[in-house]
């Protein structure tokens, strides 16, 4: 019995938040990966893109509710989700067009891409703080969880119960459809064959009369759609604040990274390493090991390894473990 | 018009700025303009030496600043006796227990065979290592925060005069800069500033958690001062005497004289440091950097080691940025980690870098000012347009009240519309490199 609580209470406390985190940090890992592989350069304004799909998103959501439109149990910002990721995706490539064609077609050095788009990350900053302002905002409906721990505790007679949110089941769903729509693009469609044509060998794709300009702008239309699902999940599940996903923006870069700069597998292993070794380290892990040690050796403290403020730091430090030992990810991405 | 002539107009146009808010808003608010443009011109002095000398993207600014900060807390505070009673010693034990773990571990990496049991053996020290420190670690902490939590809960500093802080800033940023670029250098460009970006949150989050260090978000006020007080040159019958002769209140008087104190101070610091950044530019060593810059490859050819003239770049930049976060913290008279912000701290230090001109100090100093006036002064232009946009609208419609109410946050719009237009037009920035 004392077995079967440490299992529920882990996966109650560990497992099913780190597998929704984790999906939402891989599909922000995949817009970075993907901007990387085709246009070759760390996108800075990833995470207030993020911010910018979610704030469409809500805008409508509030609309549809306004008018009394719902899903019943789903949240309606899934109705709302595909009108977010239109505006997103305008916005990207009207961004593409005012701002950064003009380096692409200079040549201009990465480094010189990456601090354009800290400019764009300004100005994303500000027009989402203009109109949703700074605070945290709800726009959450539906059925609150798909489980919830007093039917799971009636339901199987254990002290502990399994809890699972509504938004954590979707985010997982949603993430499975949306890679493997993703990895049927890149795979089958000549579309998305021409897109890894580029990525892998520029040159060669030019000459065998690939147009750059559909391929930049075909990355452009995936990574609004990756983007704003991610931070729609990622604020149904937490909430919405403009900051936090400015501060996401660091765990997103450590699972494209430490899965391999260019690969979309490694994105989403990525996301997963860096999801279940934060909650990992950060979770107290004094009930669990209550109920698997004999009662002598029961831990006094709450045996967290760090605190969650230090979540970060988690991110931080396996990022610069695979920097110093596998420069190029897991899965053996571009190192340029 | 000869190049003298533009830098010393366009000098000219900011001290002009300055002095129009002087006079239509307070002396008060120019002069701390000027004080807070001292400052920013020394950070982007430091981070032009990495971009500009080096062609290094630091995005970590925020937290070399911040250690600064923290430098003028250890440095000047005075000691709590009792918190160091409670538990200094175990503090200090737990440290250097943590790093004598990370450098058994590094010893193990050297020293055995590479295999299963050298990564189990580092694994097993880590492991083992982390726990003692934190058994030794966590009880010390309590006592030391259990002290008066309301006015100590940390161990203060050294009692030492604040000026000292200064270069300490410098050399704590100067550590955390060598670490990170011992791992992050010799990768590619975006690496850095990824590790740097990560480091800043870090540290920010170290000052903000770990009370017996700086109080976390309990603040720490009342720094000393290297200048006067207001209050006692109010109670000084001599100062009152002068400031009624020049037709001033005591209290503005007074306010005035220390600003105008700390300006001198900044000053100072700001010219030894332009000096010795023109100095450096100048010398061979700059034009090697300049070379590593332009064309890495040919530089490694001519025998130069691209990774270690790059740490050392890094290194010095950085601990110009800590110098100035300790004169920050001077400046405020208290460390508050709640209010390190990466867009006020990274982001709008590198708009001054931009738009200065990277690769010119001279370039850097006019970015400092220049973009610090605009941050300051946008806000109530912003207001201003908002209520000019809005005056045709009726009181109390939903659409006035919230463009009123954003008009704060104009400044990122403004400040990343500059530097796209600057990165755009004028690449080379307003006094561009020679």
């Amino acid at each position: 019995m004392d077995l079967l609580n440490a299992i529920v209470a882990l996966t109650n406390f560990v497992i099913v938040p780190a597998v929704s985190y984790g999906s939402q940090l891989a599909l922000g890992a995949l817009g970075v990966t993907l901007i990387y592989g085709i246009l070759r350069f760390s996108n800075f304004a990833h995470g207030d893109t993020m911010a910018f799909g979610a704030m469409v998103t809500i805008l409508f959501t509030w609309w549809f509710q306004g008018m009394g439109l719902t899903l019943g149990p789903l949240p309606t910002a899934l109705l709302a989700l595909p009108f977010g990721i239109a505006v997103t995706a305008l916005l990207l490539i009207g961004t593409d067009r005012v701002v950064y064609r003009f380096y692409r077609e200079q040549k201009a050095k990465p480094v010189i891409l990456v601090i354009v788009s800290l400019g764009v990350m300004f100005i994303m900053n500000g027009i989402v703080r203009f109109i949703i302002g700074p605070d945290d905002q709800q726009f959450a409906d539906g059925a609150r969880f798909i489980v919830s721990a007093r039917d799971f505790k009636e339901w199987s007679g254990l002290d502990e119960g399994l809890a699972i949110k509504t938004s954590q089941g979707l985010t997982v769903i949603t993430t499975i459809i949306a890679v493997a729509l993703l990895f049927w693009f890149l795979n089958r469609t000549r579309t998305g064959k021409s897109m890894r044509a580029y990525s892998d060998n520029e040159d060669l794709a030019l000459l065998s009369g690939i147009n750059p300009e559909r391929v930049v702008m075909y990355t452009w239309l995936i990574v609004a759609a990756l983007t704003t699902v991610a931070g729609v999940l990622y604020g149904l599940d937490k909430s919405f604040k403009p900051f936090t996903y400015f501060q996401l923006l660091l765990p997103i870069f450590a699972s494209a990274i430490v899965g391999g700069l260019g690969s979309p597998l490694g994105a989403i292993a990525g996301g997963f390493v860096i999801a279940f070794s934060e909650v990992t380290i950060t979770y107290a892990w004094k009930k669990v090991l209550g109920y698997l040690l004999p009662d002598a050796l029961e831990p006094s403290g709450l045996v967290q390894l760090l605190s969650t403020d230090y979540k970060f730091a988690v991110s931080f430090v396996i990022l610069l473990i695979v920097l110093l030992f596998r420069p190029t990810g897991l899965f053996r991405g571009k190192s340029v | 018009m000869t190049d003298t002539l533009k830098n010393i107009l366009l000098f000219g146009i900011v001290a002009v700025l300055i002095c129009i808010a002087g006079v239509t808003q307070s002396w008060n608010t120019a002069l701390l303009i000027l004080n807070m443009g001292l400052i920013s011109a020394i950070m982007s002095i430091g981070v032009n030496m990495q971009w500009g000398y080096a062609g290094l993207f630091n995005v970590g600014i925020m937290g070399f600043v911040a250690l600064g900060g923290l430098a003028s807390v250890l440095v000047s505070m005075p000691p709590v006796p009792d918190a160091w009673a409670a538990g200094g010693l175990g503090i200090i034990a737990a440290l250097l227990l943590g790093a004598a773990t990370i450098a058994g571990a590094a010893f193990a990496m050297k020293r055995l065979p590479k295999g299963r049991v050298r990564a189990l053996g580092i694994l097993a020290i880590l492991i083992v290592g982390f726990f003692v420190y934190r058994a030794v670690l966590d009880p010390s902490v309590d006592a030391v925060e259990a002290v008066n939590p309301a006015l100590y809960g940390y161990l203060g500093g050294l009692n030492l005069p604040v000026l000292v802080a200064w270069p300490v800033g410098g050399l704590l940023a100067a550590g955390a800069a060598w670490l990170i670029g011992k791992t992050a250098l010799g990768l590619r460009s975006d690496y850095l500033a990824i590790a740097t970006l990560g480091i800043a949150e870090i540290i920010i989050a170290v000052l903000k958690n770990e009370d017996w260090l700086s109080r976390g978000v309990k603040n720490v006020v009342g720094i000393p001062r290297p200048t006067a007080y207001e209050i006692d040159l109010q109670n000084d019958p001599a100062f009152v005497e002068r400031a009624a002769s020049w037709g001033l209140s005591p209290v503005d008087a007074s306010t005035l004289y220390v600003k105008v104190a700390y300006a001198l101070l900044f000053t100072i610091v700001l010219v030894i440091i332009l000096w010795g950044a023109q100095m450096a530019l100048n010398s061979p060593w700059g034009r090697m950097m300049r070379a590593i810059r332009d064309n890495e490859t040919a530089a490694e050819a001519m025998g130069k080691d691209v990774t270690r003239r790059h740490l050392q770049i890094f290194v010095i930049g950085s601990a110009i940025c800590g110098l100035a976060g300790a004169m920050l913290t001077t400046l405020d008279g208290q460390l508050t980690p709640g209010t390190y912000q990466p867009l006020r701290f990274t982001f709008l230090i590198w708009v001054m870098v931009i738009v200065g001109g990277s690769g010119n100090n001279f370039g850097a100093v006019l970015g400092g000012f220049l973009v610090w006036f605009l941050w300051v002064e946008v806000e109530p232009v912003g207001r201003w347009l908002m209520d000019v946009v809005t005056a045709g609208m009726a009181d109390g419609s939903w659409l006035k009240d919230h463009l009123l109410g954003s008009a704060a946050h104009m400044r990122l719009f403004t400040m990343g519309l500059v530097l796209l237009l600057v990165l755009r037009f004028s690449p080379r920035g307003l006094i561009p490199e020679k």
